[in-house]
């Protein structure tokens, strides 16, 4: 049997998924990523190799910014191309928009038969990423999926804020304001879905199907609001979190 | 004078050399003139005697000492070229008898003005357009300026200088092209970075017929290896069109990173690049001055408005050097050719090209960011 393997080292999370020949996922795990990459990546070998992979049997392509920290992978591609190619097999779609909300990185990714056509990034600021959703969980003391369960409840404030650091403090603000968690939370979340439809504007899409795939691929009231925002339906399943491995694993040989 | 800023040390040879040869030129009497930007018409300069070097701040190690005066949102060109003025770091800054500037974007008409109180600076009202009796006016600001030149430095700009100084210039000029043309053949013989390397170091080279000498010399070289089967470009890289801002502080983070993964900088459209060379200056029309004022008048710069020149430059070069995917580099916070982009971009999408904007500064803050997106846009080629 030969196998192929995607390991995407992402800022927050490392995600590794392995395929068998009918491109079915026989394996897959994921672990923090913590202070050093090129450690997580000799804790994943092992992990595989417990489980009977190794480059004997399997290709190996690494993804995500800790990309070129992974020395047994065979090559390196970029989490634009994988999260594209692991979101047509995810959804089983060769035309999509494909939202991914990393751990440093906002994208949209507009695929059409199966390629990458255009694509938008946030710049060096941190902006509606995963990262602006922990820091501002840290401020509220709640765990990121407890602000978005929090969010559902909450409405009517906003925060004007792009940036993580500003927006920490228009929190703290809001905090001393006497303002409810619920409706504190309401505005993070909004916040990030309205970054995201901002980033959308800015691509080009011809009426796909929209999916999110990212560590808040489960977050229901976020699926919703962004889909509010868009004005259609946007997807997604749990296994979405693996899409940029899973997309690793499709460009092994 | 402190010592050099590091960044210099890689500038290679030809500019470390330079600093010696500006010496040599201020110790047998010459004047030299620092100057900034592809508008600067240098054959006034020539004419007068003047020894013309390029100021532009490429390095970021300037940059804080340049914020103590100036705004942090400002481009970091601006900023690193006040910065080595302010900090007195730049040997060419500090050789210079005038500093010659143009006013071509709010930041930079803005920083001379502080620069002035540095540097002696002359800046020339440049139109910011081809519209109404522009060429008119950007003629007899450069007659006041031959009068201010003649005046404050006792020489004297004869018509036969000017005529002089055009012949060489263009000569200059299709050197340069006839260099960068090179990069037309499939695969390209030269790596963008060593060619854009080579191009920068010939601007501190100050004798002009060893200025042309040398381009000459090169292109020969490298056409030569090229028939030999030395080519330094494998034929499966994708050929990359790189416009937008002056691209010498970004180089490393931007056309190196390129050219490592798949891609090669076949046509640099930027002002060091073909922009700079490709219009050539009349040298035996009736009218001399006007004839330098009309070339000059017709740069493809963003500051222009409207700037149809550029838009249709670039898409002769993308047909001409067969472009695979077009690169925008913009400096932060430049808001000329930021708001341009979207245009580039449309018209890009017309031709079917591949393009990608990047907005990035001096520091290496983005690099990571920037390597990913750089990255993927070869991935989607």
């Amino acid at each position: 049997m030969r196998y192929r393997t995607g390991i995407d080292i992402g800022s927050t999370c490392s995600k590794t998924a392995v395929l068998d020949e009918n491109g079915s996922v026989i394996l897959r795990f994921i672990q923090p990523t913590g202070w050093s990459s090129v450690d997580t990546a000799e804790e994943i070998r092992s992990k595989l190799e417990q489980n009977g992979i190794s480059n004997e049997n399997s290709g190996i392509v690494a993804t995500g910014y800790g990309r070129i920290s992974v020395p047994f992978a065979d090559r390196c591609v970029t989490e634009i191309t994988c999260h594209a190619k692991g979101a047509c097999h995810i959804f089983h779609a060769d035309d999509l928009l494909v939202i991914d909300i990393g751990g440093q990185d906002t994208k949209l990714i507009s695929v059409q038969d199966g390629c990458v056509k255009d694509f938008v990034m946030n710049d060096k600021c941190s902006a509606g990423t995963g990262r602006f959703l922990e820091v501002m969980s840290n401020t509220l003391a709640v765990k990121p999926e407890e602000l978005c369960e929090m969010a559902s409840k909450g409405g009517g404030v906003s925060i004007s804020s792009m940036c993580t650091v500003f927006a920490e403090s228009e929190v703290i603000s809001l905090i001393g304001r006497g303002e409810s968690r619920e409706n504190i939370a309401f505005a993070v979340v909004d916040s990030i879905v309205k970054k995201v439809a901002s980033q959308a504007s800015r691509i080009q899409t011809v009426n796909t199907k929209v999916c999110l795939t990212g560590g808040l691929c489960d977050f229901d009231f976020l699926l919703e609001r962004i889909s509010e925002e868009l004005g259609t339906d946007v997807i997604s399943v749990p296994e979405a979190r693996y899409a940029g491995a899973i997309g690793a694993a499709l460009c092994a040989k | 004078m402190r010592d050099l800023p590091e960044q210099f040390s890689q500038f290679g040879e030809a500019r470390q050399q330079g600093f010696m040869k500006v010496k040599k030129v201020k110790e047998a009497g010459g004047k030299v003139a620092g100057i900034f930007c592809t508008f600067t018409p240098v054959e006034i300069l020539d004419a007068a005697g003047f020894t013309a070097v390029s100021l532009c701040g490429m390095s970021g190690e300037t940059i804080p000492a340049a914020e103590a005066h100036l705004p942090k949102n400002l481009c970091p060109l601006i900023k690193s070229s006040y910065g080595f003025a302010v900090s007195d770091k730049c040997p060419y800054t500090y050789f210079s008898d005038l500093i010659v500037a143009e006013s071509t974007c709010d930041g930079k008409k803005k920083m001379y003005e502080l620069l002035d109180k540095i540097r002696p600076t002359y800046v020339l009202h440049l139109p910011q357009g081809l519209a109404g009796d522009a060429l008119e006016k950007w003629k007899n600001e450069l007659i006041r300026f031959i009068a201010f030149l003649e005046d404050r430095f006792d020489v004297k700009i004869t018509e036969e200088a000017l005529r002089k100084a055009a012949r060489e210039r263009n000569e200059e000029r299709k050197s340069r092209l006839a260099l960068m043309e090179l990069q037309k053949l499939t695969p390209p013989p030269a790596k963008g970075y060593d060619l854009y390397k080579a191009l920068e170091g010939s601007g501190f080279v100050f004798e002009s017929s060893q200025r042309i000498n040398q381009l000459n010399d090169l292109r020969e070289s490298i056409e030569a290896a090229y028939r030999d089967g030395q080519g330094k470009v494998k034929a499966s890289d994708r050929r990359i069109l790189v416009t937008g801002c002056p691209i010498g502080g970004v180089l490393n983070k931007t056309v190196k990173l390129i050219e490592e993964n798949g891609g090669v900088v076949t046509c640099f459209e930027n002002c060091s690049g073909i922009k700079a060379a490709y219009q050539m200056v009349n040298a035996e029309a009736d009218d001399i001055v006007g004839a330098i004022a009309e070339r000059y008048l017709g740069i493809g710069c963003s500051v222009m408005t409207p700037n149809d020149i550029r838009i249709d430059h670039l898409k002769k070069l993308v047909e001409e050097y067969k472009i695979d995917g077009v690169v925008e580099i913009d400096l932060q916070c430049c808001t000329p050719y930021n708001v341009e982009s979207f245009t580039v971009k449309n018209e890009m999408k017309k031709l079917s090209i591949p393009y990608i904007q990047i907005e990035t500064d001096y520091s290496e803050s983005d690099s990571g960011q920037l390597s990913t997106r750089l990255e993927a846009f070869l991935e989607t080629i």
